[in-house]
């Protein structure tokens, strides 16, 4: 019984840092990038949530459409400021800038915020559901519901939908997607506000479960997704997701049965075991590269 | 080739300059004591600063751990100098030797690092050296180790196993990290430990293996196509780069009666990265000399602190479009042409 209540708050761990690893694996499908600026996105969302809730006391719904408006904005704003001048610039470049466009929303933060904690408010209650000797937190069933609807949605929209398919032609080749009359530009902007709206929702989640708000709140999440975006295979959307659920699973269970102290270790240590043996991740395709 | 001769003679005259400025400026008791405090540092900083410019500016990798190795330096050179203290009682041969240690303890991690990553192209080093960092940091921050005569105590979560013998002592508290060091760390020292540096960077640059390394970083399949052991010579750069971090390593710890593992955590290797961009990629030089700036720039605006963090990010950013950005780029070339002369040739 133990075990399954371990499994089940992994799963919900694992749920969150696959919808932040879903923003982390599209932006560099289509862009080639590692948005380290991510993590901190969602550090973003969470104060406006906070903030919508505690001070002008809206319903937790209308707050959570509001942090994801805003973030979405926030996202396309950064990805215009800071990553678009750079489109043509050599990797390096672009992640240095990432690094500093996330210090700067760290410290932004932290100057319009403060550094003292805050208490963030349940956005659906304590409330707990007995099964035998089980018990779930309805944030627990939340998040893994919220993760799965936003799985399936989005392999809809990538599937099905025009812009989807905009999206998977721009990440195959930038070059011909633009020769068939896609507006490229347009299509990484659209992935950078779909990465950032989820990244608010993740945001919330994360802080429903913690409720501790800090303008750091959001960095050690974001590298760990970041961390399951690498371990699925990073540009596939199934492989964040697995690579998510099953980082979570894995930390709590080093948590539970290893050391709470050296759970952090342990999930990079499986990272680089999993680099050494499969280099493009579980779910990656290997790219043979031509000359 | 002939500026990158001028650039050497520029960068070691710089630190010997400023070496002797100091000293004399110590000898008539001109300096404040704050200042004093900052120049072991500083050293400490350059070395950092210079190593990580060869994995990021000359070799090409971005790594986002630099910290971490700068950590297991501080670690095992510190607990070397500390079991050292009866049988090498000489201050200066004992820093030495610690720095040595702390420099083969540096590039083992390197080297072991290396492996798996260095035959991948891409992100993964900064991935993993990323993942590193963290998990020595959370290594150090749980490990106990106990010296006594018989040996070294290991101990992972607990100080509990620690059994010492009389006139042992504890090394390493976990979380508290390593307390009661004897600070033998001199401005001499740090001093000697740059000169060395640049010595060891501009010779591999300079060398058959420099050239590989940039004709790697220039354009990979040409370079392996022309038979270039890619592996070997990313693997030689980075972990001369980490042993360099780790032997800096020592020097910054034992500056500091104590010393904690999460000094040296991601925002560690994240300013150790701001130095290198602001000094310029594969710039020796600006390293230097933004390495110095940086350290004293926080200690001598105190009352901007707060907004010190901020103003990192946004140099950090505006540096990278003005000098990445296809639009400032092309205003840089139109100024250089009207200029006229060889600035493009420079360039190379």
């Amino acid at each position: 019984m133990r075990f399954l209540s371990f499994l089940i708050s992994g799963l919900s761990l694992g749920s969150i840092y696959a919808i932040i690893a879903l923003g982390y694996t599209m932006v560099y499908g289509i862009a080639k990038m590692l948005n380290f600026a991510h993590g901190d996105v969602i550090m973003v969302g969470s104060y406006i949530c906070f903030f919508a809730m505690m001070r002008y006391n809206l319903p937790p719904v209308v707050g959570v459409i509001l942090a994801v408006i805003v973030c979405t904005i926030l996202g396309m704003v950064i990805e215009r400021a800071a990553y678009k001048p750079l489109r043509q610039a050599p990797s390096l470049a672009v992640l240095i800038t990432a690094i500093g466009v996330s210090y700067f929303l760290q410290n932004g933060a932290l100057l319009l915020w403060t550094s003292s904690p805050k208490v963030f408010p349940s956005i659906i209650g304590n409330g707990k559901i007995q099964l035998g000797e089980l018990t779930i937190s309805h944030v627990t069933l939340l998040t893994v519901a919220v993760c799965l609807v936003i799985m399936a949605v989005l392999t809809w929209f990538t599937g099905r939908t025009k812009m989807g398919k905009a999206m998977r032609a721009c990440s195959e080749d930038k070059g011909a997607a633009q020769l068939m009359g896609i507006d490229v530009n347009g299509t990484i902007s659209m992935t950078f506000a779909i990465g950032s709206g989820l990244a608010a929702i993740a945001g919330v989640l994360l802080c429903s479960a913690y409720p501790t708000l800090v303008p750091t709140t959001g960095s050690m999440p974001g590298i760990k997704a970041f961390t399951a975006a690498v371990f699925g295979g990073i540009g596939s959307i199934p492989g964040a997701f697995l690579g998510g659920l099953l980082l979570g699973v894995i930390e709590t269970f080093a948590k539970a049965y290893i050391s709470t102290q050296l759970s952090d270790a342990v999930v990079f240590s499986v990272l680089i075991i999993v680099l050494l043996v499969r280099p493009a991740g579980l779910l990656g395709k290997v790219i043979n590269e031509k000359v | 080739m002939k500026r990158k001769n001028t650039n050497k003679y520029v960068s070691f005259a710089l630190v010997i300059a400023a070496y002797a400025i100091m000293m004399i400026l110590t000898a008539s008791g001109k300096i404040t004591r704050s200042m004093q405090g900052m120049l072991v540092p500083i050293c400490a900083y350059i070395v950092m600063a210079i190593s990580l410019n060869l994995t990021v500016g000359i070799l090409g990798e971005l790594s986002l751990g630099h910290a971490g190795f700068m950590s297991m330096g501080a670690f095992t050179g510190t607990c070397a100098a500390l079991m050292m203290t009866e049988s090498v009682p000489d201050e200066g041969l004992r820093l030495g030797i610690s720095m040595v240690i702390g420099a083969i303890f540096g590039g083992i991690a390197g080297f072991l690092i290396g492996i798996p990553v260095l035959r991948l192209k891409g992100d993964y080093l900064a991935i993993v050296t990323l993942a590193f960092g963290e998990i020595i940091k959370s290594i150090f921050n749980n490990l106990y180790v106990g010296f006594d005569k018989y040996g070294l105590n290991f101990q992972l979560l607990s100080e509990k196993g620690i059994k010492l013998e009389e006139g042992g002592r504890m090394l390493i508290q976990g979380a508290m990290g390593i307390s009661k060091i004897k600070k033998i760390s001199t401005f001499t020292a740090g001093f000697i430990l740059i000169i060395l540096t640049l010595f060891i960077v501009y010779h591999l640059v300079e060398s058959r293996y420099g050239r590989a390394i940039m004709a790697i970083r220039d354009n990979r399949i040409a370079a392996e196509s022309v038979g270039v052991d890619v592996t070997k010579y990313k693997m030689t750069a980075f972990v001369i780069s980490a042993a360099l971090a780790g032997a800096a390593g020592t020097l910054f710890a034992m500056n500091y009666s104590t010393i904690t593992a999460n000094k040296f955590d991601f925002n560690t290797s994240i300013l150790i990265l701001v130095l290198v961009v602001l000094g310029g990629l594969g710039n020796i030089t600006g390293s230097i000399i933004s390495a110095t700036l940086l350290t004293i720039l926080p200690e001598a605006l105190r009352g901007f602190a707060t907004y010190r963090m901020l103003v990192y990010a946004i140099v950090l950013i505006v540096v990278m479009l003005f000098t990445n950005a296809s639009g400032t780029k092309m205003l840089i070339s139109n100024i250089k042409a009207k200029l006229g002369g060889n600035k493009e040739e420079e360039e190379q």
